[in-house]
């Protein structure tokens, strides 16, 4: 006996894991790696399936027909209907509009952050503050920032760092005819663009043949083109940049930037590259920047050196690296350091915080338009009384009660979170069309929105389905 | 098919010293005091008595919505007092028919399904309910008002559509509660002609009033007072032809 059932048994619990895998698996494949939502995906599946065997009778009224019955009863009411379902409604469409606005918005920062490269570290020349020791001055020289000997000891002595990128800035104008802007010029070396992640829209980068010749040659970002040549291709123009006649090799992309950043030309993603050679020649380490009513000297070697680690499990180290030398060389801290990873880990931790913000906000809407739903119904059963203790009379059990409300619950609310997807994903439509901000509507959203708005009615319906089940026939028939 | 003399039928509903106590805050109010009766198959029998003589108790006891206190109720051989919740309501649906006083149609059904609504909540439903339904409506005279809802009918068509609803699961026991105190003369008068058609059919009806005209078409009358039965008044009627149709298994 014992031995013909162990495998039974056996049998059955392999059965019953398998089972469980492929409810995970179908969670997963509903809403991603995301914890909370498989788990309330779960938890809500279990309790319909739970009410579903407790309460709906093998024999008797169909479910179909007492959604039939449920239907034509909240027909009977259709304003006071729609008013309930409002609640729910509102609740779940601001769900889906709070969570794609979230999305939109982190991912544009995100975006932003992954351009900077997520593989590297950059360093950046500040100008320390000012004490007052030197008094007023019409011209003074400030001496700061990052120097060829930093670049030459990250590059050399740093472990798990592939490339180092030195990159110089020009304070001058430049022109081509009577255009004139002020982009950032950027004197660097041909590896920047890879090491950035740039892209060429048209003709080439920087190449180091034209270091070797110091040529006076460079590349815009489309920003600058479009300006500088509104009309026509600007290769092989000749463009002005300081006193000196620049040929233009080509083209890059320019970084994106937000939507509804906007900045006029001129700003960050306006920017011309030069030879690194080339501007050192023209340049030299000193650049005169002129303000109002003093001007000014700047003497700095190097105002950026970006540098790419091997593997992103390396940006921690050479971040650290990095931190060390610029305190022990650069103590009057005229340098800051950036890494992307960092921001980025912090914009994903940001983004999971506001998510949380947002979904709670609207989970409580949610749940306010529960309660209503839950109002209404007690009032309900209140008023139907009467039809209660017929139907009771006439042969109906308790069970029959209980589902017949909490249907009509769940069609209220069900039909309230339907028509609340349909409208929260047209609202992030109408956002992105009129305030330009970017939004995404992740699937798990409606779907998130659509379990809690179900749920919502299953739990506020089942307390008026009890009272009106529980309540004594021959009481109920008697009132009024 | 048992014998036609009118004398020993078996009893549909049997009633043993059964008591019914309310509390109302410190009083205690005996309703119905170790009363015992037995209603016969296919007898038609008003219960009267003033208010407050026990008549409504006897009903919802006869009717199974309530339980009595002590003493036992044997609804067609089944004693009520070991049935769950559950197990009252399948009495209910498959050996009871209710016309109330109200009528107590639903409002949000139509005249159709609201004959329909006892089969509804039967576990097994009765096969062939719908035509039978339809059948019951054409009889009571509302065969062409099926998609009606019961506030587009006047009182006594409604409370046609109650009787109808009260034979559709085709009960031992039809219980009627005042079914004409809200109907104009001229319509009582048509009521009652159905039910004397029901009893005519053979059918056990046990209908509670205290209008003393009503009492007096009914075949036998029990009356009632402070919880006892103070006379009971048997076949002033010759009882109708039976014995052709058994109640309950008309088809």
């Amino acid at each position: 006996m014992s031995a013909s059932s162990r495998p039974d048994g056996l049998r059955f619990r392999q059965g019953l894991l398998i089972a469980g895998e492929l409810v995970l698996a179908a969670t997963y494949w509903l809403v991603g790696d995301n914890v909370l939502l498989r788990f309330l995906l779960i938890g809500v599946g279990a309790l319909a399936a739970a009410l579903y065997l407790a309460l709906a009778p093998g024999r008797g009224p169909s479910l179909l027909r007492t959604f039939r019955l449920g239907v034509s009863s909240l027909m009977l009411h259709k304003l006071r209907s729609l008013l309930t379902t409002l609640g729910v409604l509102f609740g779940t469409s601001s769900v889906i509009a709070m969570l794609a606005i979230g999305e939109g918005a982190s991912e544009e920062a995100q975006e932003q952050i992954r351009q900077l490269g997520s593989r590297n570290v950059i360093l950046r020349s500040v100008k320390p503050r000012e004490d007052f020791a030197t008094g007023q001055q019409a011209v003074r020289v400030v001496s700061y920032g990052l120097t060829e000997e930093d670049l030459a000891r990250v590059r050399d002595t740093f472990p798990a760092v592939t490339r180092v990128v030195p990159v110089r800035e020009i304070f001058d104008e430049v022109r081509h005819g009577s255009r004139a802007m002020n982009p950032r010029v950027l004197a660097t070396v041909p590896m920047y663009r890879e090491v950035t992640g740039r892209v060429v829209s048209e003709g080439r980068f920087l190449a180091d043949a034209d270091l070797e010749n110091t040529a006076n040659v460079c590349v815009l970002s489309d920003e600058v083109a479009n300006y500088l040549f509104p009309f026509s291709s600007p290769l092989g123009e000749q463009i002005k940049v300081g006193g000196d006649y620049f040929t233009v090799i080509g083209t890059l992309l320019s970084r994106v930037r937000p939507a509804n950043d906007a900045a006029p030309a001129g700003s960050s993603t306006a920017e011309v590259f030069i030879p690194m050679a080339t501007g050192q020649k023209w340049y030299g380490d000193m650049q005169v920047k002129i303000r109002a009513g003093s001007r000014e000297m700047e003497e700095v070697e190097l105002h950026e050196i970006v540098v790419e680690a091997a593997r992103m499990e390396d940006v921690p180290l050479v971040a650290a690296a990095c931190r060390e030398m610029l305190a022990r060389n650069h103590a009057q801290s005229d340098c800051e350091m950036v890494v992307p990873l960092e921001l980025l880990l912090r914009a994903q931790e940001t983004k999971r915080i506001f998510n949380i913000v947002l979904g709670s906000i609207a989970s409580i809407s949610l749940l306010v338009g529960g309660i209503g739903i839950m109002n209404v119904m007690l009032a309900t059963v209140t008023e139907r009384t009467r039809e209660i203790g017929i139907r009771r009379a006439l042969g109906a059990k308790r069970r029959h009660i209980v589902m017949q409300f909490l249907v009509e619950t769940v069609v209220l609310s069900v039909g309230g979170g339907l028509l609340g997807v349909a409208l929260g994903l047209v609202i992030p439509l109408v956002v992105e069309a009129t305030a330009h901000m970017r939004t995404i509507v992740t699937p798990s959203a409606p779907l998130l929105a659509f379990l809690i708005s179900a749920g919502v009615g299953v739990v506020f319906g089942l307390y008026p389905a009890a009272r009106a089940a529980t309540m004594d026939p021959v009481e109920a028939l008697r009132h009024e | 098919m048992t014998s036609s003399s009118s004398e020993a039928r078996p009893p549909v509903a049997e009633l043993e010293r059964v008591t019914r106590v309310y509390h109302m805050g410190a009083n205690e109010v005996r309703a119905l005091d170790e009363l015992s009766f037995s209603f016969g198959q296919g007898e038609y029998w008003a219960v009267m008595g003033s208010s407050g003589s026990g008549k409504s108790t006897l009903l919802n006891l006869l009717g199974c919505l309530d339980r009595p206190d002590s003493g036992s109720y044997r609804i067609d051989g089944t004693d009520v007092k070991d049935l769950s919740d559950d197990q009252l309501s399948e009495v209910r649906s498959q050996k009871l028919g209710f016309v109330f006083q109200s009528y107590n149609l639903i409002p949000q059904l139509n005249v159709l399904e609201n004959i329909l609504v006892p089969i509804f909540y039967q576990d097994v439903p009765t096969p062939g309910a719908e035509a039978y339904a339809r059948g019951l409506a054409e009889r009571v005279g509302l065969g062409r008002r099926l998609d009606h809802r019961p506030q587009e009918l006047s009182g006594g068509q409604q409370q046609r559509v109650a009787i109808a609803r009260a034979l559709v699961n085709r009960p031992t026991l039809i219980l009627a509660d005042e079914a004409t105190g809200n109907l104009d003369s001229q319509t009582a008068l048509e009521i009652l002609a159905l039910f004397d058609e029901l009893h005519a059919e053979g059918r056990t009806i046990v209908l509670v009033t205290h209008e003393p005209d009503v009492g007096e078409r009914a075949q036998h009358v029990l009356r009632l007072k402070d919880g006892h039965i103070e006379s009971v008044e048997r076949g002033r009627q010759a009882a109708p032809p039976t014995g052709l149709l058994r109640p309950g298994r008309i088809t």
